[in-house]
């Protein structure tokens, strides 16, 4: 019963998948990339940010990495450009700006 | 050592699980079944169990407590009736898709409107196609001895699905019989330790249970809950086995009453199956092959076996204790007429319709029944209403 889930994948037959689904790891919804869902995209400018990390704990999805007391740029990999941490922050250090390509590409 | 008692059939259930002692048991009280958490409320107050009850502010919360509960490793059961069986709706399907192999004592009770508290089956036919598996008794004794065998076929390895024990409200629940008792050591050996495989207080085996899943994954889950309860056939034979060679008592997935020769035989559940015994019996005394099919087993259906047992009648009556609205007769009937015509067996077939919300069921409705079915199958000309109505008040009467 118990399997690694990582070999499970939308391939497999119904004989071969977990019994009701079951999932044998945590933080799956790592490897589950949601950055594409993103119509508007944020843009970290770090030379106005004063690392006052009003940003990192309103972010729903958990998209801006905190190291050392320090914000880092976007996990645009799961972003889905709600532009909660826009409207947190107080140095405009955030800007939204529309679509989802250029950031994605840079 | 068995011991001779008598019990109604709420006690005889709730008799059975303080014997089977599970861990824990979330309940709501509601007529019919009351009097089931309230008798095990008891037992656990006066140190005769080691369950954990809790009363819980709803029937939607009873079964969510009970999933999260059996979730959790622990072996859990409900109780209900009626409208309380319907606020579980979606957690109904929730236990079985997250394969919980947890049990629910259900007392059969009709359903609004309109408002009544006597039986019928519309509660449970309402939640057939929920995936759980679904046993029937005729009285206490039979309540009583589906109730031990419900967390064996629940819990084995092949199945992993709930299970519903259901009786009649009140003709069953609340009337006294005479009733046959395993001993405590007994019905231990029987039901077992409780071994969950995979369960969420299982330290450093972490799991989740009943994750979303996109339209890439949901179809082959629901084959493999499907093929599950395909599975529990054979689950259930064998328990229903295990139990008779131990106890001397039961069915497997029906009882035949009579119908090996007869050419007349009725399909019919729950306790009204005594009130056609009765009858079988009486013209039987007169010389007419008439015999009695008495259903245990509703989910999962056993067409093909019940299509043998009619494949050399004349004629059939099948006895919906509840109204589908669909225009052409009960659950029961719609699932008997597709078993007969998958194994191409072709006996005339009256749906009837009978007992909705109490109404009385007798010995001579029976005898009636009987001889239009004998009318049907010796008179070709006959025009055959399929879908008919027992004891009920027509302008055709006055």
């Amino acid at each position: 019963m118990r399997t690694d889930i990582s070999r499970i994948n939308e391939h497999t037959p119904y004989e071969e998948l977990t019994e009701g689904l079951m999932m044998f790891a945590g933080g799956t919804s790592k490897s589950f990339k949601t950055g594409e869902w993103r119509t508007n995209t944020p843009i970290f400018h770090s030379e106005k940010c004063k690392q006052c990390l009003l940003c990192a704990p309103v972010c729903p999805d958990g998209c801006i990495p905190v190291k050392d007391s320090k914000r880092s740029d976007f996990d645009y990999d799961h972003c889905k450009g709600c532009g909660i941490c826009v409207k947190a922050c107080p140095f405009n250090a955030i800007e939204m700006v529309p679509g989802v390509e250029p950031v994605i590409n840079s | 050592m068995s011991i001779k008692d008598r019990m109604s059939g709420n006690e005889a259930v709730a008799y059975a699980i303080k014997q089977i002692d599970p861990d824990v048991m979330p309940a709501f009280p509601i007529t019919p079944s009351t009097e089931i958490p309230q008798l095990v409320s008891n037992y656990i107050a006066n140190g005769q169990m080691n369950t954990e009850f809790i009363p819980v502010e709803s029937e939607h919360s009873s079964m969510s407590a009970t999933i999260g509960a059996e979730a959790a490793g622990a072996r859990s059961l409900t109780a209900t009736s009626s409208c309380g069986l319907a606020l579980m709706w979606e957690e109904l399907l929730v236990a079985a898709s997250n394969r919980m192999p947890c049990v629910l004592a259900l007392v059969n009770r009709t359903l609004s409107g309109p408002i009544n508290i006597n039986c019928d089956h519309s509660d449970s036919m309402g939640a057939r196609d929920t995936g759980w598996i679904q046993i029937y008794a005729e009285n206490n004794q039979e309540a009583y001895d589906n109730m031990l065998q419900a967390f064996p076929i629940a819990e084995d390895e092949h199945v992993h699905l709930p299970v519903m024990i259901c009786q009649d409200g009140f003709i069953t629940s609340h009337a006294v019989q005479n009733i046959i008792l395993n001993e405590d050591k007994d019905v231990c050996e029987f039901v077992g330790e409780y071994n969950p495989g995979e369960f969420l207080l299982n330290k450093g085996n972490p799991v989740a249970f009943g994750p979303y899943a996109l339209s890439c994954y949901s179809m082959e889950a629901k084959k493999a809950q499907e093929k599950a309860m395909e599975d529990s056939k054979a689950v259930i034979a064998k328990v229903a086995k295990d139990y008779r060679e131990r106890f001397g008592r039961g069915f497997t997935f029906f009882e035949e009453y009579r119908t090996s020769d007869a050419d007349h035989i009725m399909i019919i559940m729950g306790s009204a199956a005594g009130t056609a015994k009765q009858a079988v019996d009486d013209l039987r005394n007169q010389g007419k092959k008439v015999g009695v099919l008495k259903l245990r087993v509703f989910r999962p259906f056993p067409g093909q076996e019940i299509a043998n047992v009619l494949q050399n009648c004349k004629s059939v009556a099948i006895m919906d204790r509840t109204e589908s609205y669909n225009g052409h007769g009960g659950p029961l009937s719609s699932e008997v007429r597709a078993a007969l015509f998958e194994s191409k067996t072709y006996p005339e077939v009256v749906c009837y319709t009978y007992g909705l919300a109490g109404r009385d069921f007798t010995v001579e409705d029976v005898y009636e029944i009987f001889e239009e079915l004998e009318n049907v199958s010796s008179n070709n000309n006959i025009s055959i209403i399929q879908h008919r109505y027992i004891n009920l008040r027509t302008k055709e009467d006055r």
